[in-house]
Formats: structure tokens, C-alpha cells, sequence
């Protein structure tokens, strides 16, 4: 077998075609899906434009004065800022490509705000021609913006509440530059009180006095509450995320899994299939089979090697897109493991297809309109069909090595908290099928 | 089901005995029974279908027959099929020793120089041989059947895709090895090579050996005068009902 092998790299070394997408396959992919995972830049560049005067950048609420553009800067944590003086202006940088997108803050927004009522905008501008952009650019500046609101809203929560509490509680409060006492309703409650006393049951004053008590009690009391239900509005709604089936895979890290095993699975299949058929092609195939090596030899050869050659390069890919995406360096030997059961178990799927064609072009042909749905299907999620079509679906996708080679391959790369063991003998079984299944092809077209 | 295969009685180089096979419902050969003598050059002909092939890939061991039996020579046989079966990237050293090493030759290096050699492709030894001629490419895999040194090769419609000078130059080629004691086997389209070259030819039809003698005896077993072999062998056919 070992000079059926020897051969096989020796015309695998003469295909430099071959060799070379061998070569450059991993690399673009793990370039493209690195890129792609990764964060873009760290700071987009957003066009802004300030209408405010600098003069009033500051406004006054319930006699606090707040200064806008403290919030502003909020803004601008995690994009750089190119200051523009009109709105046109920030257009064209937009249009240009020069900013991602732009941020116009219109020169009312103050008054606005010191209203205490009325709510603030601003104006977002940004390219939609590519709708992957709109939504990134989008999702910066509506992250940035509640950012800057929930400072904003703080600030003004904090003031209602100072001043329910000098409604309550009385102290000094000032307004135009004249600081005024004021008494506050649990003061003005004790001095009716102390005022109700000294007066004659049969006065007439006792009874209008005793309303005004009456009310000064039922604010203060509902005044008391008040402070902590203003804290709640400023928080109307949380969110509670509940994730369902406990799989603990990071978007990026699943997508990761997916590329490698897509690429294995290509590279795997499109290699075993095209090897064995090639024997076929060449017209090898009777004189090899005639005693120099025995059929299932023969496919044990294409196997390992289509295996071999596709594990290097899956492996390369995973490395690749580690330098660019997070992954867990310390499940490295899980990496390998997973990747060299996959590979049997798309190797064995290749030689069964190979087992099936005559020609390279027609196994080629064959293995890539297999393979697409393969995955495809193995990617359909639970809730995106009836759940009869689900089980189908389920069950087509067990009787071919994708499916158990993602859950090999997501397990090993994420602490998923599932067992590896289940996939890899899930993919042990479809080899031994696939390679039983070669075998008769063989025999059939012998 | 078959005997597994058996050394040939002395004197002869290979034997048949009762050779059957079957695919469905079709018989492909019916209890073909012959032998082949050392060095003795023996053409196989018949119409399309009469199962020649399926009768030297019984010969060769790639099938299995469902009934009789095939005695091997001491030194086992050479097969040729009738396409080349060469890799095509490789050239036709490589092609030779990855033959001879999976032959189990003893001295693989002295093999290959030995083909080499007979076979004319000295100088063409480090050419690919996808870049060969089909003449070349079909000596190259007669070399190759020949790695082992067999007693006896079998070659399934050698000539079929070569010119009339290349066929001319695989024949002298062929010639040469029955001098040297290596008996052949060979299925054929072309009759007039079978009259020409051949000792001995077996007439195969719809699986059933009808025919063994020389090509003479064919002619005279036709009844027909006055018209060459080719002509003689298709009155023979119609007579037999086929």
C-alpha cells in the first residue's frame, strides 16, 4: 500500500493546481472568516456635526445647570469624531466613504431637553448601499446614543428626586441667583398641627385648617414614594435572556466550527472521491485489483490519504482563524482529534462516491451536489419547519458524516458542555458504513 | 461455484477447464475448456458480445468464474487490458517501478531496465506518459504485464487504437516474446491479424467456444473458397448460426 501512497503524492506533486488551492484554500478562508468575525475597526470613522452655540451647551433644569456636551462625548468612546460644520458637509463625507456614517446634533436639542418633557433627536446619516454596513454603523451609534441617555437620564432623575425631596423635606433651593428657604410639606404639616392646637375646638379657622393638614399628609405620604418610582421609570424595562437547550457557543466560535468543516468536508470528499475514480479514469483499476492490492486496501489508501492531506489543511485553517478570532488554545488536542475522525468519515463518503462514478469529473461533480445539501440541511435550524419535516431532516443529516463532524468540531473548539465521545463514534460508524457501502460499488463496476 | 486456480499440467502453459459465467440472467460463457501450450501465440476472435473480455479477466483473475476452473503456469500470467492502464502524470519509469514493486519483483531497478530496454522506451523513460503516442502508451502497458516475467500474457485487444505501422511495431514486438518462450494470449477485432500472427485461434460466440485450430483449419472448416480469412470466418459464423 505504501507505494500506491507514494504514487498518489507523486501525482498529487504534478498537479500543481491542485496543490496550490491546497495550499492557498485554508489560508483566504481562515483570512476571510477571521476578518469577517472579527470586530472591524475599533473606531469607525462617524462624521458629527454640533449645531448647539457653544454658548449653550449648557441648560438649566429644576435649577441644576447640565452640561450637554459632557454627555455628548459619550458619543465618541468608541468612534472617531470628524468635526464638520454643516450638515452638507457631513453628507458628502458619508457619499465619499470618508465616515461610516454622520451624526448631526440639531441646535435645538438643548432647549429640548431643558423642557424636562419633550424628547431630544438627532439625526444618524449613513451609506445603504450595503446593507451589512447600514447595520453596523447603525448599531454603534444606537449603542453610543443610549449610552449617552442613560447618563442623561440619571442626571435628570437625580434632579426630580432632589427636588421632590426639597418639596418634602424643605431646605435652600436657588433660582436667578437669589437663594430661597423652602419650608417643605412635612414642616408645613407640623406647623398646622402646632397652629390646630392652640386654636378653640368651635373655631371656625379649625376646620379649613384641618383640610390643609389632611392634604399635607397625603402629599407627604405620596411624595415618599415618589423618589422610588421615578428610579424605576428611568429604567422602564429590563431584559432577561433565557437560552434555551444549553449549548454555550459564541456566535463566532459556532461560525468557526462551520467553516472548518465545510472546508474538511470539501477538501475531504472532493480529493477521496477523485483519487478513486481516477484509478477507474486511468484504467488501473482491473490491473491493480488482480492480487497487487486488495479493493478494501485500495480504498483504505484514498482514505488516509484524502483524510491526511484535508486534516493539514483544516488544522492550517483553524490556526489561521485563531489569530484573528478568540479560541480555546488549551483544547488543542480536541481540535486534532475531531478533525482526524471528520475526515475518515468524509473520506469514507468520498470513496463511496468515487466507488459510484467512472470518471474524476463526474465523482467531482457528484461529490459537490452531495455535499452542499448535506450541509445545508445539517444547518437547518428547529423552528424553521414543521417539526414532522424537522425529524426527516434530522435523520437524513445522522446518515451522513456533516452533521456528527459539526458537533465534533464545536465540541472541541467550545466547551459546549456535551461529550465529544458521542460524535466521534457516530463518525467511526458512518466510516465503516461508507467504506461497506465503497466496497460494493466496487465489486458492482469491477 | 469455481475451483480456485490450479498449476497446468506439464507441457502446457495454461488450462480452462468448464469455465462459466453468469451476470443475471445472461450467460456470458459456457463451459469454455482449452490450453495453451509454452510460447504458442493464440488470438481469440468472435463477434461483439461473445465474451472475450469477460473470458481473459477470468483468465487474469480480475473475475471469478461461477463454474469450472483455470491451471496457471508456474511463473502465473501478464495482463494487458485493453485500454492502457498507466498513469498518465507519471512517466514511464515511475510507471514501471511502481508496477514492479507492486508485482513484489525481486530486483525492481533491473526490471525496469529490462523493460525498458525490450520495449524500446529507453529514451523515453523520463517522459510523462500523458505526453507518449498511443503505440508508445500501449508499450508501456504490454511492458508493464510483462514486469514479472510471466509464462504467459494476456492481452486484450492490444491493437485497437494504434495505426497500421504502430500495430506493425507491436506485432514484431509481440513476436519477440514468444520467441523467448512467454506464450500469448489475445482477444482481437481484427481477423487478419489473428490469420497473420496467431498459432492458434479460438472461436468465442454468444459464450460458447466453437471453434479451436489454426487459422488454415478455419478456413477450411468454412467451406469457402476464393475469399480471404476475413470473409471465410464470417461464412463460419453464419453456418454456426451466429
Amino acid at each position: 500500500m505504501r507505494w500506491l501512497l507514494l504514487k498518489d503524492l507523486q501525482i498529487l506533486r504534478r498537479s500543481p493546481l491542485l496543490v496550490g488551492l491546497l495550499v492557498i484554500y485554508p489560508i483566504v478562508i481562515a483570512l476571510l472568516i477571521g476578518l469577517a468575525l472579527s470586530r472591524g475597526p475599533d473606531k469607525p470613522r462617524v462624521a458629527f456635526v454640533n449645531q448647539v452655540p457653544p454658548t449653550a451647551s449648557t441648560f438649566e433644569l429644576g435649577g441644576t445647570k447640565i452640561d450637554a456636551s459632557r454627555y455628548a462625548s459619550q458619543l465618541f468612546q468608541s468612534v472617531e469624531p470628524i468635526r464638520v460644520r454643516t450638515r452638507a458637509e457631513a453628507v458628502q463625507k458619508v457619499r465619499d466613504g470618508e465616515a461610516l456614517g454622520a451624526l448631526i446634533v440639531p441646535a435645538n436639542i438643548t432647549q429640548r431637553l431643558a423642557t424636562g418633557l419633550q424628547s431630544a433627536e438627532v439625526e444618524v446619516i449613513y451609506n445603504n448601499e450595503d446593507p451589512v454596513k447600514g447595520r453596523y454603523v447603525e448599531q454603534i451609534i444606537n449603542s453610543r446614543l443610549a449610552d449617552a441617555n442613560a447618563a442623561l437620564a440619571a442626571k435628570l432623575r437625580e434632579i426630580a428626586v432632589k427636588d421632590i425631596r426639597l418639596l418634602l423635606e424643605g431646605g435652600e433651593f436657588n433660582l436667578f441667583g437669589r437663594t430661597l428657604n423652602i419650608l417643605g410639606l412635612r414642616k408645613t404639616q407640623a406647623i398646622i398641627q402646632a397652629a390646630l392646637r392652640t386654636l378653640p375646638p368651635a373655631s371656625p379657622e379649625r376646620r379649613d385648617l384641618r383640610r390643609v393638614e389632611r392634604f399635607a399628609s397625603l402629599a407627604v405620604a405620596n411624595l415618599n414614594l415618589a423618589t422610588d418610582v421615578v428610579g424605576t421609570v428611568s429604567q422602564p424595562v429590563k431584559v432577561k435572556r433565557t437560552p434555551l437547550q444549553g449549548k454555550r457557543t459564541p456566535l463566532d466560535s459556532f461560525a468557526v466550527a462551520i467553516a472548518v468543516t465545510v472546508s474538511l468536508m470539501f477538501v475531504t470528499v472532493l480529493l477521496a472521491s477523485g483519487m478513486l475514480a481516477l484509478e477507474r479514469e486511468e484504467h488501473a483499476f482491473s490491473r491493480l485489483v488482480r492480487g497487487l492490492v486488495s479493493r478494501l486496501g485500495l480504498l483504505t489508501e484514498k482514505v488516509g490519504l484524502a483524510a491526511l492531506c484535508a486534516w493539514v489543511v483544516a488544522v492550517a485553517m483553524t490556526c489561521g482563524i485563531g489569530l484573528f478570532v478568540t479560541l480555546d488554545w488549551s483544547r488543542f488536542p480536541l481540535w486534532l482529534l475531531a478533525l482526524a475522525f471528520a475526515a475518515a468519515g468524509f473520506g469514507a463518503l468520498g470513496v463511496a462516491i468515487g466507488g459510484l462514478a467512472r470518471e474524476v469529473r463526474a465523482a467531482s461533480l457528484l461529490a459537490f451536489l452531495l455535499s452542499l445539501p448535506i450541509a445545508f440541511l445539517a444547518l437547518v435550524p428547529s423552528g424553521a419547519v414543521s417539526s414532522g419535516v424537522y425529524d426527516v431532516v434530522r435523520i437524513v443529516s445522522a446518515l451522513f458524516p456533516f452533521d456528527p463532524a459539526l458537533a465534533a468540531m464545536d465540541t472541541a473548539l467550545n466547551d459546549t458542555g456535551e461529550s465529544l465521545l458521542e460524535p466521534l463514534a457516530h463518525l467511526a460508524a458512518l466510516t465503516v458504513a461508507f467504506l461497506a457501502i465503497a466496497r460494493l460499488a466496487l465489486r458492482r463496476f469491477a | 461455484m469455481a475451483a480456485p486456480a490450479r498449476t497446468a499440467a506439464p507441457g502446457s502453459a495454461l488450462s480452462a477447464r468448464g469455465l462459466t459465467r453468469r451476470f443475471g440472467d445472461r450467460v456470458a460463457l459456457r463451459g469454455v475448456e482449452f490450453s495453451v501450450g509454452a510460447g504458442e501465440l493464440v488470438a481469440i476472435i468472435g463477434p461483439n458480445g461473445a465474451g472475450k473480455t469477460t473470458l481473459l479477466s477470468i483468465l487474469a483473475g480480475i473475475q471469478a468464474p461461477d463454474a469450472g476452473a483455470v491451471e496457471l503456469p508456474p511463473g502465473g500470467v501478464g495482463w494487458v487490458p485493453q485500454q492502457p492502464a498507466l498513469y498518465s502524470k507519471l512517466s514511464v519509469e515511475e510507471n514501471l517501478r511502481l508496477f514492479a514493486r507492486l508485482e513484489r519483483v525481486a530486483d525492481p531497478a533491473a526490471a525496469v531496465a529490462r523493460m525498458l530496454e525490450q520495449a524500446g522506451l529507453r529514451e523515453r523513460a523520463h517522459d510523462e506518459v500523458g505526453t507518449l503516442s498511443g503505440g508508445n502508451r500501449q508499450r508501456v502497458n504490454i511492458a508493464i504485464g510483462l514486469l514479472a516475467d510471466p509464462a504467459v500474457l494476456l492481452l486484450d485487444e492490444p491493437s485497437t487504437a494504434l495505426d497500421p505501422r504502430q500495430r506493425e511495431r507491436l506485432w514484431e514486438f509481440v513476436g519477440g516474446l514468444t520467441e523467448r518462450g512467454t506464450s500469448i494470449v489475445y482477444s482481437t477485432h481484427i481477423v487478419q491479424e489473428a490469420e497473420r500472427y496467431a498459432d492458434r485461434v479460438l472461436v468465442l460466440a454468444d459464450g460458447e467456444l466453437i471453434f479451436t485450430g489454426t487459422p488454415r483449419e478455419l478456413e477450411a472448416e468454412s467451406r469457402a473458397s476464393g475469399v480471404d480469412f476475413e470473409a471465410a470466418f464470417v461464412r463460419f459464423l453464419h453456418e454456426r448460426g451466429h
